[in-house]
């Protein structure tokens, strides 16, 4: 049986365009799990595909010491979602790295939730959005820490650029901590480019559409830097970029 | 080769430069002396076209052509290049992607050729090697983590690659101890000691002009050029103050 189309009022489907998702909710309604065994190892590359609508529904539960990392770029022209779930057994580390880069009327988002039900996990997740005309990009990012899930080390930082006075970036780090002895650092932070890096662009001999797109590329290539084989995300994030800027 | 006619210019409707007129033939290294807060940045920034510093009154000619008309990328292009006092750092871009675009960018609009990446890395490494940079350098992100020594070679550097008609240093020389002072001293000559190029220094000290002799000294004080010298004059400063110069 399908599970029940989301609603607005689900904290978790607040920015959804629930109107792209309709027809093709059925394909999505069930959640892809992954498993990592305890000492293993995964690392991941989310590359964008060309369908208007592009949903990634994902459960990955962290055995004791397991390591994931995950690199994704959501660009989808009309929707696109990328929702994790995570939980983190004992000593497990958890790094996503991601970036909206949305033109047009599109809405791209990342949803996590990480849950540390161990003691001393590791998440880190660092979120980068571009944003030009009435693109939407957000990140409602959910960190639970179990009772007794001591030393956990939670980190998100999300940043995002709107290129446009129409464009809507939201950031909603969000923490339900229930130990005492844990570290749970957040920022966020929505900004235009900085003029002063403009201008030293500009006076090396970049045109202004130029040094923009350079600064901005700087802005979400430093996601991609400890991929094993970035290549493919890197091209993709370009091609990206050059439709936003 | 640089011709400032009675430049007056505003910073957030502040008068800031008040009618500096100051000629710099081909050839020449000029120095420009003052006190903090006489309009020394400020006239860099003007001549590079940062936004938000107007003119209002004045204006300049670089080559023959209305510089104050120009983009800050299209005053680039034609040889103009500002050493920064303060080097901006830019994350995530590193030097040699920095450095090919925009040289790319310069020589596309001069209707030159471009420079393929193995030969813009060739000129890179020996540019820095020249200035006693480590190449290695250049593969980090724009001056993030450089100290503030590293940040002005780095725009040496940056100047030696881009080979341009003229350049207004400024404050090159602060933050550098004596040995980096030294070399870019001997940078400054070799890239621009020539008939065809021209320097507009900015310092507060005369301790690089040891290193670059300069055929003219001007003090600006309170906007405007109160005198203007031979080498000698940046001694009589030395010794004397600005307090002197402007009495």
């Amino acid at each position: 049986m399908t599970a029940p189309f989301p609603t607005h009022r689900q904290e978790e489907w607040r920015y959804a365009d629930l109107d792209a998702l309709q027809p093709v909710w059925e394909r999505f309604a069930e959640p892809v799990t992954m498993t990592v065994g305890a000492g293993e190892n995964l690392e991941e590359v989310w590359l964008p595909a060309k369908d208007d609508v592009q949903v990634r529904r994902v459960q990955i539960a962290l055995g004791k010491g397991a390591k994931a990392r995950l690199f994704a770029l959501n660009t989808a022209p009309v929707y696109g979602r990328i929702e994790l779930e995570v939980s983190l057994a004992e000593g497990a580390d958890f790094e996503l790295f991601g970036a909206n880069i949305g033109t047009g009327l599109s809405t791209n988002e990342i949803v996590s939730n990480v849950k540390h039900v161990g003691v001393g996990g590791r998440s880190r997740q660092v979120i980068r959005s571009v944003l030009n005309g009435k693109a939407t990009g957000s990140y409602l990012g959910k960190v639970e820490v179990a009772r007794g899930a001591q030393q956990t080390d939670a980190e998100q930082s999300v940043k995002a650029m709107l290129l446009d006075r129409g464009a809507t970036a939201n950031c909603k780090p969000e923490l339900e901590i229930f130990a005492d002895d844990v570290k749970c650092a957040h920022g966020a932070s929505v900004g235009e480019l900085d003029a002063m890096q403009m201008f030293y662009a500009e006076s090396r001999g970049l045109d202004p559409a130029s040094a923009r797109a350079l600064l901005l590329e700087g802005f979400v290539m430093g996601l991609w830097d400890s991929a094993k084989d970035a290549d493919a995300i890197c091209d993709a994030a370009r091609d990206a970029l050059r439709r936003v800027v | 080769m640089l011709e400032i006619t009675n430049l007056h210019a505003t910073v957030a409707d502040k008068p800031i430069l008040n009618g500096v007129s100051l000629d710099v033939p081909s050839g020449e290294v000029h120095a420009i002396m003052g006190p903090n807060g006489s309009g020394k940045s400020t006239l860099a920034y003007v001549l590079a076209g940062r936004p938000g510093y107007d003119v209002s009154e004045g204006g300049v000619t670089f080559e023959g052509r209305d510089l104050l008309t120009m983009e800050p990328h299209e005053r680039a292009a034609a040889g103009l290049f500002l050493g920064f006092q303060y080097p901006v750092e830019i994350p995530g871009v590193s030097y040699l992607q920095f450095l090919r675009e925009s040289l790319n960018s310069q020589r596309r609009s001069r209707g030159e050729a471009e420079l393929s990446g193995g030969e813009f890395i060739k000129l890179a490494r020996e540019q820095a090697s020249l200035l006693g940079m480590d190449a290695e350098m250049l593969k980090r992100p724009v001056n993030v983590g450089f100290s503030g020594g590293e940040k002005k070679r780095a725009e040496m550097v940056q100047m030696g690659i881009m080979q341009p008609r003229f350049a207004v240093l400024d404050e090159t020389d602060s933050g550098l101890d004596i040995d980096a002072l030294k070399s870019v001293g001997a940078g400054i000559n070799r890239i621009m000691r020539a008939p065809d190029k021209g320097v507009l220094l900015i310092t507060h000290y005369q301790r690089l002009l040891d290193y670059v002799e300069p055929d003219k000294v001007h003090v600006l004080y309170q906007g405007k050029i109160i005198r203007s010298g031979g080498p000698e004059l940046a001694q009589e400063l030395e010794r004397e103050g600005y307090a002197e110069a402007a009495a």
